[in-house]
């Protein structure tokens, strides 16, 4: 292999460092038309009145939409209406939209349109859902349209309940020695991506619906806004440029409905709508909370034999992803281990917080925190090594899954291995705290990790190679660059597959509904399986086009022929052959005849052979592989003020074979950093009403430049058979076990078991006094 | 409040633009200049996304009114051509969904300007402003060092 491997630059890089890279809401024009929302200061009210008198009557004011019913919406409950209609059930909700000439007259007549509320007692969290006379945020969740396989419990707070049952949990328990019993929780959050979601609308007169996204997910943008409005679905046209960060919060459909409607309001007129970081954070949908309790039974000498989980997923008011959200938090319920007997119900559970998007990892973050923090206490509670206890139990070829996929040698990755190299890397067997000064101690914290995909079983990919008349090739996908470097990663395959130079391979970054092959959405790390497939297989159709056209030429049987260098040419007599320019827009005889035509590569691929879970046991397949790993994190934890200093962070992760170096690591260590900082500082505070207290890049703190640690990454590369080149999933792997060994390090330093997120000095401190 | 014409130099080209009083500088290069490479991300100063130089320093172009601006030297990302700190951004990979690769360069560009003999306490105080959320920092940090590693 030529390229793979390489670390090529992403194609798009002096678009980017050159402020020529165009983004969603960089696109401008004269007859745009602008939507400001006005969102609700209340967590849970009824909405008693709404005056919109005065800002009708601002000048260049077009429409204002408030109190009316439009479809509900919502992935896989219908339960969201896009404006809030008699109720508001979340803090920064849409009350209203003002659409206007400029943005700034919209946001002036927003904020003349008067609201009064009559305030209806909150639901602050999960656990406060599921309290007998809680209030109900929806009526009868059981009543909406859902999707199949949904499982809300009528009249409750529970939009979904999954189960896994595998072996029998009381046998577990009668072999345990040893057991275990804990709690955790953290609050919603934020993806933060540093471009606000924008969105322009157009309906035409003859119907066509044209919708322009910074989306994670534009193909499901036109296959709801055509469900939710009874539209044609070609008639919805979406397009994507470039994405400014996307973190899974990018894949919900939320704020194009709005401007759909916006447009809708003005006649079918463009309308614009750009979110402000306020919006952006709570308006539009975050990243989910969860509140957890696991139970461990173990041998005396560390062999798991029970897990008995609950998992309730805070879905907000509203259900959309967090039901997904919650199966697959249930699907890899556990961390990377072989347990005989698993019990674990996972809910989906609303609230009045903001509802949450996928956020990368996709449940896997949330459920490996509680887990690998459970497996620490046990270790603690054994008094054996934390890495050791990890390695007994870890999940091999043969092995179950929680959901009873039988495992090989290809569909895992290869956690002793990684779990050997850590112990290596952070000198794991030499002391585990250190006393640096009076005040200072030094602690090292690690866990374990893994991660399957459970996007539709039908997810597909498409790809398009057209041929330039210079023999270049313009390569098509469905896959949105939103930074992860997929697309450069999908032209090094072309390059590798045809033995020619990148250089050559014209990558479209724009993705268009109309004119690029489906991509499910860009989540779930599996752009690089999907479309890579997908674009595999175009590949092989170019190169038996270009030999058929070339056997004609040089009057040889396409079983003689080779392609490499952008040629085709005989086996035995390389110099006897055709360059692509020649026959990619066909062939030219001399006397002017011409045959063949534009070369044209096609390929699709669909996942292969997965099930949809058995709703009373959690049996099925619900990804393709699991790619695997095991991370530390070393930090300088001050004994006087329960400050601390990530010092490093490790991530030794099985992703099999390694496409882009450069690519790959940059996609890890951004993921710790946002790990780490999801671990540490970021969460939404509420008050006892349930408001956002801190929607603000002020008060919510991402990481900075210089706050960082040093970061040590290493690969395992045990290939997955059916992708392409032996490739795992990478997007998402490195942010998995931060905040878990944060906290198994800091709850080492600190002396008091951590179990709840973010770990700020205050929490530690409240902790160690008891308060 | 009214409209008035002004003159700005932006990127080395004066630039008559009608503008109100209170409009940002981010506003006026993106919506009247078509100068689309400073980006919004918070509107308030927090992440530094905006930033461009005004004479040569740094500024959030979302805390400063476009009319502050007048008789000033304003360099955008677009007014860059190929310097050593856009071709080491590439090299080294500091940037993933590129967003707030102009405010990130044009901050980083300004410093090594400004002070070639930076040491790593300076980078970070001038770095800290601006937030990337797709990087761990650690490429960006390689970029602007191997700049300043050059000039030395």
């Amino acid at each position: 292999m030529s390229i793979i491997g390489k670390s090529v630059i992403r194609q798009e890089s002096y678009d980017k460092v050159t402020g020529r890279a165009k983004y969603t809401a960089d696109y401008s024009s004269r007859s745009l038309f602008h939507a400001k929302t006005v969102i609700s200061t209340f967590a849970h009210a009824k909405i008693k009145s709404i005056d919109t008198k005065e800002a009708r009557s601002v000048r260049g004011v077009r429409a204002i939409l408030a109190g009316e019913e439009f479809p509900l919406t919502g992935e896989e409950i219908r339960d969201r209406p896009p404006i809030a209609v008699d109720k508001v059930r979340f803090h920064g909700e849409v009350v209203a939209l003002v659409v206007a000439d400029n943005p700034k007259v919209a946001k002036q007549a927003a904020s003349l349109i008067k609201i009064e509320y009559d305030p209806l007692p909150v639901v602050n969290s999960p656990s406060e859902a599921l309290e007998e006379n809680a209030p109900l945020l929806h009526n009868d969740v059981s009543k909406y349209e859902k999707e199949e396989g949904v499982n809300p419990i009528p009249k409750s707070n529970i939009a979904n309940h999954v189960k896994i049952r595998k072996g029998q949990k009381e046998k577990g328990w009668s072999e345990s020695e040893v057991t275990l019993e804990a709690t955790f929780g953290f609050p919603p959050s934020d993806h933060i991506a540093m471009e606000t979601r924008a969105v322009t609308a157009e309906i035409r007169p003859n119907g066509y619906v044209y919708i322009q996204s910074s989306s994670q997910a534009p193909f499901m943008i036109k296959k709801l806004i055509s469900t939710y409005f009874d539209i044609d679905v070609g008639k919805v046209v979406v397009n994507t440029p470039l994405v400014g960060g996307g973190y899974g919060g990018k894949a919900s459909v939320q704020l194009e409905i709005l401007a759909y409607l916006a447009s809708k309001a003005v006649d079918g007129r463009p309308v614009k709508m750009v979110n402000s970081r306020e919006e952006d954070m709570i308006t539009s949908p975050g990243h989910v909370g969860l509140e957890a309790k696991i139970k461990l039974g173990s041998t005396s000498d560390g062999c798991l034999k029970v897990a008995e989980i609950t998992y309730l997923f805070d879905s907000g008011a509203y259900s959309d992803k967090a039901v997904h959200l919650s199966r697959a938090g249930a699907v890899d319920c556990t961390g990377p281990y072989c347990i005989e007997n698993i019990w674990c119900d996972s809910y989906s559970v609303y609230t009045n917080h903001p509802y949450p998007a996928p956020y990368r990892g996709f449940a896997h973050t949330e459920v490996l925190f509680a887990f690998e923090r459970a497996m620490d206490m046990l270790s603690n509670k054994l008094e054996m090594d934390p890495l050791d206890l990890r390695m007994k139990n870890a999940i091999l070829p043969g092995d179950r899954t929680p959901t009873q996929v039988k495992l090989n040698r290809s569909t895992v990755g290869d956690v002793p291995a990684c779990i050997e190299r850590l112990r290596k890397i952070i000198d794991w067997d030499k002391e585990k705290v250190v006393k640096v000064s009076d005040h200072i101690i030094r602690a090292k914290g690690v866990c374990c990790v893994w991660k399957n995909s459970t996007i539709p079983t039908d997810s597909s990919s498409g790809a398009i190679l057209t041929f330039n008349e210079d023999g270049s090739i313009n390569l098509i996908s469905g896959v949105v660059e939103i930074g992860t470097g997929t697309k450069t990663v999908l032209a090094q395959m072309v390059a590798e597959k045809m033995e020619m130079d990148i250089k050559n391979i014209h990558v479209q970054m724009r993705v268009d509904t109309q004119s690029t092959p489906e991509h499910w959405k860009t989540v779930a790390s599996r752009g690089t399986f999907l479309a890579g497939r997908a674009v595999l297989a175009a590949a092989d159709d170019a190169l038996c086009q270009l030999k058929e056209i070339a056997s004609v030429v040089l009057r040889a049987d396409v079983d003689d022929l080779v392609v490499a260098n952008s040629r085709v040419f005989l086996r035995e007599e390389p110099e006897l052959g055709v360059h692509f320019r020649e026959i990619a827009y066909g062939y030219v005889y001399p006397n002017g005849n011409a045959i063949g035509g534009q070369i044209i590569g096609r390929g699709t691929y669909i996942q292969r052979n997965m099930t949809h879970l058995d709703p009373e046991t959690g049996a099925g397949k619900p990804g393709p592989e699991w790619a695997v790993g095991a991370q530390a994190v070393e930090v300088e934890f001050n004994t006087r003020d329960y400050t601390y200093k990530v010092i490093k962070a490790v991530s030794v992760l099985d992703i099999g074979k390694v496409l882009n170096y450069k690519g790959a690591r940059g996609q890890v260590t951004g993921a710790m950093s946002m790990g780490l900082a999801f671990g540490a500082r970021e969460g939404f505070v509420f008050d006892e009403q349930a408001r956002v207290l801190n929607p603000q890049l002020r008060t919510y703190r991402p990481v900075h430049y210089g706050e960082h640690p040093e970061y040590i990454v290493d690969f395992i590369e045990t290939p997955h058979l059916d992708s392409p080149f032996g490739a795992r999933g990478v997007g998402e792997q490195g942010l998995l076990g931060m905040p878990a060994a944060l906290a198994n390090c800091l709850s080492i330093a600190s002396g008091v078991s951590l179990q709840h997120l973010p770990l700020t000095p205050e929490y530690i401190w409240r902790r160690k006094e008891g308060l | 409040m009214s409209l008035q014409s002004v003159i700005l130099h932006v990127n080395g080209e004066e630039q008559q633009v009608t503008i109100r009083p209170s409009e940002t500088l981010l506003y006026v290069l993106r919506e009247k200049l078509g100068l689309t490479g400073s980006k919004p991300g918070c509107l308030n100063g927090d992440c530094g996304a905006c930033t461009v130089t005004i004479d040569n320093i740094p500024m959030k172009s979302c805390l400063m009114l476009a009319i502050e601006a007048i008789d000033k030297e304003i360099t955008t990302i677009e007014g860059l051509k190929d310097t050593p700190i856009q071709r080491a951004f590439v090299e080294h990979f500091a940037f993933q969904c590129g967003y707030c690769t102009p405010g990130f360069i044009m901050n980083s560009h300004s410093l090594i300007q400004n002070h070639p003999d930076a040491d790593n306490g300076m980078i970070k105080n001038w770095l800290k402003s601006n937030i990337c959320r797709c990087t761990g920092y650690e490429e960006i940090e390689a970029a602007v060092k191997s700049v300043l590693h050059e000039k030395k």
